[in-house]
């Protein structure tokens, strides 16, 4: 890894971070339902996988998983110069008046959070819907706050974080990178 | 960009179409079948040609996506008196739509609408020459059934002559990789058609072989020029029925069909039939389609570009 | 027949001298550098390159970088007065003709209404005598409106001016008419020149049946329908020792039945448009409405069997059939769209880049192929020899030009050829002894 990119999350404390969510997300919600888990296509919905078997255990009951494409829901659609491509969104539990918890890699402008929160009252009114995330990196331009938190991770706007997990990647990482030096401009 | 031709898609391009329609599905089985993709985005539906089911296909699909939609309904026959087909694209152009949605009698007309206008040209059948929704929606059904359609045998079967479906599906599905035969009254082959790859047989002795049977609506209004002798004599040469559709081979149309003449009453409700799967791909597919080209910047109006993470 | 054949505007008879030009006429046998002198309209000299004084008169010094060719004569034109002058008209289409380097045509009678009486005749020749600035004979209708079903006082026609006549736009569908025309031609004479088509079997056809027209779904138009009927009208003039001119051939069938006809004595003739030699039903594939013609361009077999024709000479000459229609009028769908391209500014030019230039055809056949037709009408030939009337076309070969780049003489544009590079391009034409065409950025020196 050169000088550009520096770790700042590994395998084990990635673990630790998802583990600790899943106690906060126990304790934050005894209600008699459990609540429900959904990842964000597509690195969060492999971190909401890993939290629901450890929140089953939590809170003794079935921890419904669901995923979540938002591709249709951007808000940027009139101004990419093509098509994203969409993904199926998974929901196949009842959505209304339950607890949801989005799950997310990273938090930034809270764009993403946002066509997260329209994408699922398309599928019912939950009771109440909160969001985790791994890494909060700030900058935020939309007024969402993370109920839960892996690592709060200072950047400026000019640096990439990349979370790299081991179904996908290989890998299970945090990296910040410097943005690319701009070539030929 | 526009969709004017099947011809304009390689097998890629079909493919990614089809890939997204079938993540689409996902969306009708929620409790609000809608999403705001293209909020603000205006799909106008310009009909030359009484068409309810492809309109009222496109239309959903359109509202589906959020966007509005307008229709312009007009009967041939009548605007060629009056207002030229270029005057009305004019005009309806100055509301700017984002999508032109063309269904007329005359071939080329999507073509020609599409130098008239900015906005996205999709073609929903120009006289005899094209329907390439249709065969997006047909390779879609096909492919949600058997996976894929390399290697598969198909005969197209009736009045090829006057079917725009029949040319579309001709060339989606030979890029898809099947084998195409077209089958029917030698009167109603068109002179030349297998200069497009496929095989032609005049009666349905050979269907056995195919995997797969697509029959064409036997249009009664056609019979003016008397094309075969009677429905009747057509329906004795080229009907599927049971007797000449074995349980392994698979059904399609592309509707209205009239039962009794191309198909036997009782086929059509067969479980190998797909023609209810071809009408609910129809949705998807357009979908897709109207995604695909109206997602992306509409001019070359600069905007800033938001952040998503 | 009584009258004049062809009639143009008055104009101030030429008086020039065409100083070191390479003179092409393969009927005199001219082929080198020359000097030719026209005095009062008239071919009064020529002589050895640089021997011929200038006399005080306007002087084309080509230092033998232009042809002098006999202008050009077009067998079928649609000029379009009376009634769709939105189209073309008489001062218009001759001006495309000049500019093409045509110094004659034949206007055929498909108007609104259409030239089918005496009066109507003498009205359209009037027009001609005033403004047309080339000459122009008419070919009036066979039949009454030309519906088929009656005759037209032709005997009567032929003393007012018609050269013969055509229901060009429509074939004579009925044998019995046909053959009827042909036994009262003995009376009257002048050529019958015919549009050949079956219309049951081109039915409501926009363009050649085969397999362009079964990929784009489009009704075809068999090739059958048009050679059946040559050879039914083949027929029908050696039975009644009739004499007919077939128009505008565009299958090789008709290129076999004009073939067998003349193999047999009969007395016919034949003409093929630059269109139908140098495009196919391939060009169709775009839709563009302007490569819709009638009858419709066929497949790249049957063109060269019209070139092959045309070098053999089973056809007889070149006409452009210059049908000009209006932009609103074409810019449509294409099974909407009427039937017809202009040609006469670009006749020689896309005939010469593609045909002579492409080593398929000598320039001296495709010069005498575009001046034959006047002699099929029983006019005189336009020739390059001392003491003819000067009938000239100045080509500059190698002047390079996209068709249309310049707009056009035509009040229509649309041209199957538009956008074409091309070489070879007329700079002066003299039609009957007149100056009738100068192109614009060459000036003539005067000494």
């Amino acid at each position: 890894m050169d000088s550009q990119h520096k770790v700042v999350l590994r395998e084990r404390d990635i673990h630790n971070a998802l583990l600790r969510i899943a106690h906060e997300i126990a304790e934050r919600n005894p209600d008699r339902q459990a609540p429900a888990l959904v990842g964000i296509h597509r690195r969060g919905s492999f971190l909401a996988e890993r939290l629901q078997p450890w929140l089953a255990e939590l809170v003794s009951d079935d921890v419904p998983l669901g995923d979540l494409d938002i591709a249709l829901y951007r808000d940027d659609v009139a101004t990419r110069a093509d098509a994203p491509v969409v993904h199926a969104s998974h929901i196949d539990f009842e959505v209304t008046a339950r607890t949801i918890v989005i799950v997310d890699d990273v938090l930034y402008t809270g764009r993403t959070v946002r066509a997260a929160i329209d994408a699922l009252f398309d599928y019912g009114r939950p009771e109440r819907v909160q969001l985790a995330v791994l890494v909060d990196r700030g900058h935020r331009e939309l007024p969402i706050r993370p109920d839960y938190v892996g690592k709060n991770l200072p950047t400026s706007k000019a640096e990439h974080v990349h979370v790299h997990v081991h179904e996908l990647d290989g890998i299970d990482e945090v990296v910040i990178a410097a943005a690319p030096a701009v070539v030929g401009a | 960009m526009n969709l004017l031709s099947i011809d304009d898609l390689d097998r890629e391009a079909i493919e990614r179409i089809t890939d997204h329609a079938a993540r689409f599905a996902e969306v009708s089985d929620r409790e609000i079948k809608k999403v705001p993709t293209l909020r603000g985005r205006m799909v106008l539906n310009l009909f030359y040609e009484a068409s309810t089911r492809t309109r009222g296909s496109f239309e959903l699909a359109a509202k589906r996506l959020s966007a509005d939609v307008v229709n312009f309904a007009a009967d041939g026959s009548s605007v060629e008196k009056g207002e030229s087909l270029k005057d009305t694209v004019l005009t309806l152009n100055a509301n700017k739509p984002d999508a032109i949605v063309v269904r007329a009698p005359w071939v080329g007309t999507a073509e020609l609408v599409s130098g008239w206008t900015d906005a996205a040209v999709i073609n929903a059948g120009d006289g005899k020459h094209e329907h390439p929704t249709q065969a997006l929606l047909d390779v879609y059904t096909l492919k949600r059934r058997l996976g894929k359609l390399d290697g598969l045998g198909i005969w197209i079967v009736g009045d090829v002559a006057h079917s725009r479906v029949a040319r579309s599906n001709i060339v989606a599905f030979q890029r898809m990789g099947a084998h195409v035969t077209v089958c029917g009254p030698p009167t109603l082959i068109p002179r030349g058609i297998e200069a497009l790859g496929c095989d032609v047989r005049f009666t349905l002795d050979e269907v056995a072989g195919a995997d797969v049977v697509y029959a064409l609506r036997m249009q009664h209004e056609r019979m003016a020029d008397a094309p075969v002798p009677s429905l009747r004599e057509y329906a004795a040469c080229y009907q599927i029925n049971e007797r000449r559709l074995t349980a392994r081979q698979i059904l399609m149309h592309p509707g209205p069909v009239n039962r009794g003449v191309e198909l036997s009453g009782g086929i059509v409700d067969s479980p190998q039939a797909l023609i209810t799967a071809q009408v609910q791909a129809g949705l998807v597919v357009r979908m897709a389609v109207l995604y695909t080209l109206l997602s992306g910047p509409r001019a070359q109006a600069p905007l800033p570009e938001p952040q998503l993470a | 027949m009584s009258a004049a054949p062809l009639l143009s505007r008055p104009s101030p008879s030429a008086d020039l001298l065409f100083r070191d030009v390479h003179v092409l006429d393969p009927r005199t046998g001219f082929d080198g550098r020359h000097d030719v002198r026209v005095r009062a309209g008239e071919l009064a000299e020529l002589g050895a390159a640089g021997t011929l004084e200038a006399e005080d008169v306007e002087v084309v010094d080509a230092q033998g970088r232009y042809h002098l060719l006999p202008a050009f004569f077009d067998t079928h034109v649609h000029l379009r007065t009376p009634g769709q002058e939105h189209k073309e008209d008489l001062e218009t289409g001759t001006r495309a003709a000049a500019a093409g380097g045509f110094a004659g045509v034949i206007a055929m009678p498909n108007t609104d209404p259409v030239v089918d009486s005496a009066a109507l005749l003498g009205s359209v020749r009037e027009v001609a005598a005033r403004e047309a600035r080339v000459p122009v004979g008419f070919l009036p209708a066979i039949t009454v409106g030309s519906a088929g079903v009656q005759l037209t006082e032709m005997a009567e026609m032929r003393d007012g001016g018609a050269l013969g006549f055509s229901d060009d736009g429509r074939p004579v569908s009925s044998a019995a008419v046909m053959r009827k025309a042909l036994r009262y031609q003995r009376l009257c004479g002048g050529v019958l020149a015919l549009h050949e088509e079956d219309v049951s079997l081109a039915g409501k056809g926009v363009m050649h049946e085969g397999a362009v027209s079964a990929a784009l779904g489009l009704a075809g138009i068999p090739s059958v329908s048009e050679s059946t009927m040559v050879a039914r009208d083949a027929a029908l003039a050696a039975y009644e020792h009739g004499r007919v001119h077939f128009q505008h051939l565009s299958v090789h069938e008709s290129v076999e039945a004009v073939a067998a006809a003349k193999a047999q004595g009969v007395s016919v003739s034949a003409e093929v448009t630059p269109h139908h030699l140098l495009l196919c039903d391939e060009q169709v594939r775009g839709l563009d409405s302007s490569t819709k013609v009638n009858p419709p361009l066929a497949t790249e077999s049957d063109r060269q069997a019209l070139i092959e024709g045309l070098r053999s000479g089973v056809i007889d000459c070149v006409a452009t059939d210059h049908a000009p229609h209006a932009r609103e009028e074409k810019e449509v769908p294409f099974e909407q769209a009427p039937m017809g391209t202009t040609g006469l500014e670009t006749a020689f030019a896309v005939l010469y880049t593609e045909l002579v230039l492409g080593g398929v055809l000598e320039l001296s056949l495709l010069v005498e192929r575009m001046t034959a037709g006047a002699g099929l009408f029983e006019l005189p030939v336009h020739r390059i020899a001392a003491g003819e009337v000067a009938n000239l076309v100045l080509m500059d070969l190698d002047a390079r030009w996209t068709a249309g780049e310049h707009g056009w003489e035509s009040r229509s544009a649309n041209c199957a050829f538009a956008g074409r590079a091309l070489r070879g391009r007329a700079l002066l034409t003299v039609a009957a002894g007149a100056v009738a065409y100068r192109e614009r950025s060459f000036s003539l020196v005067a000494v």
